[in-house]
């Protein structure tokens, strides 16, 4: 089966090393199970941390005595929320998003209340983990239980249990009388909603519920920390960003950040939940109150239950189109679960729901609602999945009432360069209509559907992806090659993906390449791994150093050939002097420690213009109408990445976000009884698809350049999550004629709407 | 998770022994796929772990005339490893095949999903169906229970403490005879029952009329049900849609399926009656073969 159609539109430079898949420098070490993981962190005398956790949704804490804990032979400390900073009332701006200071600490440990099951209230370090796990049980919690709420519409009901006396609604900039679960409310607008809505011929508004849902990583939160007798403490995690575990650690341990020195390890996923801590400041106050070094580990019921997940919600979606199929007005409403403290991604969703059209005539009202679950963290575009659901699936029977062939009416409505967002930002070049074009040309479109029971659909994403900070520093060896020293933790081949610009820069191969992701005290400062954003910004910072090493190469060769800096060129990787003067890279380099001093080159980046991702994925099921399971038959995926620097690793990009947003759509949901206890709390209940449930996801690499990048580089990690949940939504409609408004499409919820629409039939 | 002790007997009489000393406190290992996990979750904290898979007598595999001996012990891969047993006893097989992944098969044994006592266990409708029996040792002798009346809730059966599951023993197939099983998951591997059917019938000479039926059910009540009402409704019965779908109905009106994470109460009566009637159908479908 193709899996790689590449589309060239507009000119596109000739590139040596980008656009070609070397192998990735860390594959050896990955495949042969050397690489060093969290857990594979060894110390000499380490002894290990177990957390306790909540076994209530909603409760205040009137005691804790750790006293028989502490009595147990071997245990060697045991910490509360008390061993912690006092966090004060202070926001702190943490690389990607702030967070008010007080609400991460007691994340990390619970202070007065607990508001999730699994929300962590203390912990114990001993000799062995289960001497750990046992003492821990002996910790005795006074809990007065309250009553959970547990959706969004519950929580902002009038007189609904409160889960913060001191959180108000922030109420388009005014703050409320009196405290809420609502955290914020705020609205964008353009043009006259009522007077579009009064143009359109067709006008659909539907309301859509998904449950909450987990990032699904496989490599388990962890992390091992020596607080050493000078007051530095050394943290070893696999994280997104090693910077922002070090400023977290910093402030609620109440220490400069100079005193923390965060070194990461190799990564088995984050998508987004790798970013807040949980484990690396508890660890940290272990190691500071026993004096040993302490690991600390989660297993899945933990992750699940205390970490992730993104958000559950409740949307609802009014569009209007004229007779020829032109937008004529957009309105949305969008209440996302924050979790048990404020801060979901309804901004995010805020800014995608409308995103992929023109939408004259806008409104979004976005609404942050607290609810006894965990604190939700970013997942892959987060926010926008939801969203997308909703408004594509209305999209579709805009298509239907007007007859109107869905890819078609994205080709008349897409965002193109000059479109105004509902939320304000104008698009610069950007290839939606490319990404929907592509599908439209694709083998997978042109070829007929036939069977019964069987349905295609269509549905289109947008993420806005970001810039952020990144540096590195690159040496040139004797050899002839370059060590490449970066700070963006690697999770998707990144690595590879930064050497290679830095190669093509230099006019060297990416193996001529060693990259390395260093620790906080041996690289300048990088911004998280997140927002679609390390091939984008740290690959740009590559590129600066690679500039800054062929000025300094210039500066030699002149030097040594005796004649003026600006009369040397560097070109194709060669250094080019008059009179026919011409040294290779390796043959200069060769020459460096003879003579003068080291050639080391510095980048850093901040750029300003990441250039959003668009998406459009079709897809054909069978559903079988006697259980209401969904088989996926083919998908196809088409994105405008910009400029792919490995082609492999976009691929990959492309099909582990379909997969994780086929996983959102048809059976990943956390099961909560009445009590707010999750029922599926192990990969067993909690249905992330395996192989067998997923075909080869097809991808187009459609490249539209991002003016605002050397190379031409979008961010291409998070968009292909987006479309998946509404494309199989369409096309399980087109297949038994039921409208799925609720998330996960899991076979008792599409049986059950088959039942009420009365068209079981017997036939299979 | 705390300590245990581990113990592994040489005959029968010792493991009866073991068990009966520590009352309760003592688990019986044999592929250990649940138990391992069971006592590192905390869910069993037992004082002593009796390791019996090196029982002969559990390991006994025998196909004869007088039918088919299943020592308690023996891993899924050796019943579907046997071609007859395949084709005789093919429900079993079906079951043997699906449950847990490969090296999951290669450890688990169908005795032990028995003793687990899951409602959703994928082995014990084709054991009711397939009609087997149960032969149990204790202090007092062994006695025979059979399979249908073995499970009495959710986690719980009939061994007492000190008893152990030695073999199950199941009658010969008759001419004309097939079997079947099959559970829905929503996703296509590693899963868990929704609802799980087995079914054995035998069919007259002419392959056209039901001589007998039996049919469970799994995961749709707090044990596996014998269906027997819709079994033998079949009896004498032509092979028809109407026939099965009066069993599928029969068999849908003894299920008493709970709502929870794997399935709404709605959804498992449903497809009871779905998958009953599809694996009668399959079942027929072996015995005309």
């Amino acid at each position: 089966m193709a899996t790689d159609i590449r589309e060239t539109t507009g000119s596109q430079p000739k590139y040596k090393v980008i656009g070609s898949r070397p192998i990735r420098h860390d594959g050896t070490d990955k495949v042969t199970g050397r690489a060093i993981y969290g857990a594979d962190v060894q110390l000499n005398g380490m002894i290990h941390g177990v957390i306790l956790r909540s076994p209530h949704a909603h409760a205040r804490i009137k005691s804790i005595d750790t006293s028989k804990a502490e009595a147990v032979p071997g245990v060697r400390a045991v910490v509360t929320c008390k061993d912690l900073a006092d966090p004060g009332d202070r926001r702190v701006e943490l690389g990607e998003g702030s967070i008010i200071l007080k609400h991460l600490s007691a994340n990390v440990l619970a202070r007065d209340k607990v508001l999730y099951r699994g929300h962590a209230v203390a912990a114990v370090a001993a000799d062995s983990v289960h001497v750990a796990d046992e003492a821990a049980k002996l910790i005795r919690v006074e809990y007065e239980v309250l009553p959970p709420v547990l959706t969004v519409q519950e929580a902002m009901k009038p007189g609904a249990p409160l889960l913060h006396e001191d959180v108000f609604t922030d109420e388009m900039g005014e703050k409320s009388k009196q405290p809420s679960n609502v955290a914020k409310h705020f609205r964008h607008e353009v043009g006259d909603i009522a007077k579009g809505f009064a143009e359109a011929a067709v006008v659909i508004e539907r309301e859509f519920h998904t449950a909450t849902v987990h990032q699904g990583y496989i490599e388990p939160h962890n992390a091992t920390a020596i607080w050493n007798h000078d007051g530095h403490v050394t943290v070893w995690c696999s994280t997104q960003g090693s910077f922002t575990v070090r400023q977290q650690v910093a402030e609620l341990c109440g220490i400069p950040i100079s005193h923390v020195k965060v070194i990461p390890t190799e990564i088995g996923g984050g998508f987004g939940g790798k970013i807040s801590v949980y484990l690396e400041p508890v660890a940290a106050i272990l190691s500071r109150k026993c004096g040993k070094p302490v690991k600390v580990l989660m297993n899945r019921t933990d992750v699940l239950e205390g970490t992730g997940p993104t958000p559950g919600s409740f949307i609802r979606i009014k569009m209007g189109a004229d007779a020829s199929g032109k937008i004529t007005a957009a309105e949305a409403y969008l209440a996302y679960e924050a979790g048990g403290f404020p801060g979901s991604p309804v901004g995010a969703g805020a800014m995608c729901v409308f995103a992929c059209y023109d939408v004259p005539n806008g409104r979004v009202d976005g609404y942050d609602v607290v609810v006894n679950k965990p604190r939700t963290n970013a997942y892959r575009a987060p926010g926008a999945t939801n969203a997308a659901f909703a408004v594509e699936t209305v999209v579709d029977e805009i298509c239907e009432a007007l007859k109107i062939n869905p890819l078609n009416f994205r080709i008349k409505n897409g965002a193109k360069k000059g479109t105004r967002r509902v939320d304000g930002p104008v698009f610069p070049r950007v290839g939606m209509i490319e990404s929907v074009k592509a599908i439209k040309n694709s083998e997978h479109w042109k070829t007929p559907l036939k069977g019964k029971y069987r349905g295609r659909g269509v549905a289109s994403g947008f993420w806005f992806n970001c810039g952020l900070k990144s540096a590195c520093s690159a040496t040139v060896n004797a050899d002839g090659t370059v060590g490449l020293v970066e700070g963006s933790t690697d999770i998707g081949g990144s690595r590879t993906g930064i050497a290679m610009q830095l190669a093509e820069t230099l006019g060297i191969t990416a193996a001529e390449v060693t990259p390395t992701v260093g620790d906080t005290d041996s690289v300048g400062y990088t911004d998280v791994t997140g927002g679609s954003r390390v091939t984008f910004a740290t690959g740009w910072a590559a590129h600066e150093a690679a500039l800054d090493i062929q000025r300094q190469m210039v500066t030699r060769a002149a030097k040594i050939w005796e004649v003026p800096a600006k009369q040397v060129k560097y070109i194709d990787g060669c250094l080019i002097g008059p009179e026919g003067k011409r040294f290779t890279f390796k043959e200069l380099a060769a020459q460096i420690n003879e003579t003068g001093e080291p050639i080391i080159g510095r980048g850093a980046a901040d750029p300003q213009q990441p250039g959003g991702a668009f998406a459009t994925h079709v897809v054909d099921v069978e559903v079988d109408p006697e259980t209401g399971k969904v088989e996926i038959l083919r998908y196809t995926a088409s994105q405008d990445v910009g400029t792919a620097i490995h082609p492999s690793y976009v691929e990959g990009q492309i099909q582990g976000g379909a997969v994780q947003g086929i996983g959102w759509g048809l059976n990943e949901e956390y099961f909560y009884d009445a009590a707010g206890t999750m029922k599926n709390s192990s990969f067993l209940d909690y249905r992330i698809p395996t192989c067998l449930d997923v075909p080869m996801i097809e991808t187009i690499l459609v490249e539209v350049p991002n003016p605002g990048h050397p190379y031409g580089v979008r961010g291409v990690g998070e968009v292909p999550i987006i479309p998946p949940p509404a494309a199989l939504a369409n096309a399980i409609y087109k297949a038994v004629g039921v409208r799925m408004t609720r998330l996960p499409m899991s076979p008792p919820n599409v049986l059950h709407e088959i039942l009420a629409k009365g068209s079981s039939g017997q036939s299979r | 998770m705390r300590d245990f002790e581990y113990e592994a007997p040489q005959t029968v009489a010792e493991a009866v022994a073991v068990l009966g000393r520590f009352n309760g406190q003592a688990r019986p290992l044999a592929g250990g796929t649940d138990l391992i996990d069971q006592i590192r979750v905390g869910r069993h904290a037992p004082s002593v772990v009796v390791d019996i898979k090196k029982l002969p007598e559990l390991n006994v595999l025998e196909l004869t005339e007088s039918g088919l001996r299943l020592g308690a012990a023996v891993p899924c891969y050796r019943i579907y490893g046997g071609c007859d047993i395949n084709q005789k006893y093919a429900a079993l097989a079906d079951s043997a095949r699906i449950i847990g992944g490969i090296q999951i098969q290669s450890r688990a044994s169908v005795g032990g999903n028995l003793c687990n006592s899951g409602p959703a266990a994928d082995s014990t409708p084709s054991l009711i169906a397939l009609g087997a029996v149960a032969v149990i040792a204790g202090p007092n002798g062994t006695r025979d229970v059979p399979v249908e009346s073995f499970c009495t809730g959710p986690g719980k059966n009939v061994l007492a403490p000190g008893e152990l599951l030695v073999e199950l023993k199941f009658p010969p197939r008759p001419a004309h005879s097939g079997s079947h099983y099959r559970r829905f998951i929503p996703r296509n591997e590693m899963d868990i029952a929704v609802v799980g059917v087995g079914v054995s019938v035998v069919l007259d000479d002419s392959c056209e009329k039901f001589v007998s039926a039996r049919i469970a059910l799994g995961a749709v009540g707090p044990t596996p049900l014998f269906a027997t009402v819709a079994g033998d409704g079949l009896a004498g019965k032509s092979v028809s849609e109407k026939s099965i779908a009066a069993a599928a109905t029969a068999a849908q009106a003894i299920a008493t399926p709970i709502d929870d994470m794997r399935g709404t109460k709605e959804f498992r009566l449903h497809v009871t009656g779905v998958l009953v009637r599809r694996v009668i159908e399959e079942a027929v479908k072996r015995a005309r073969e």
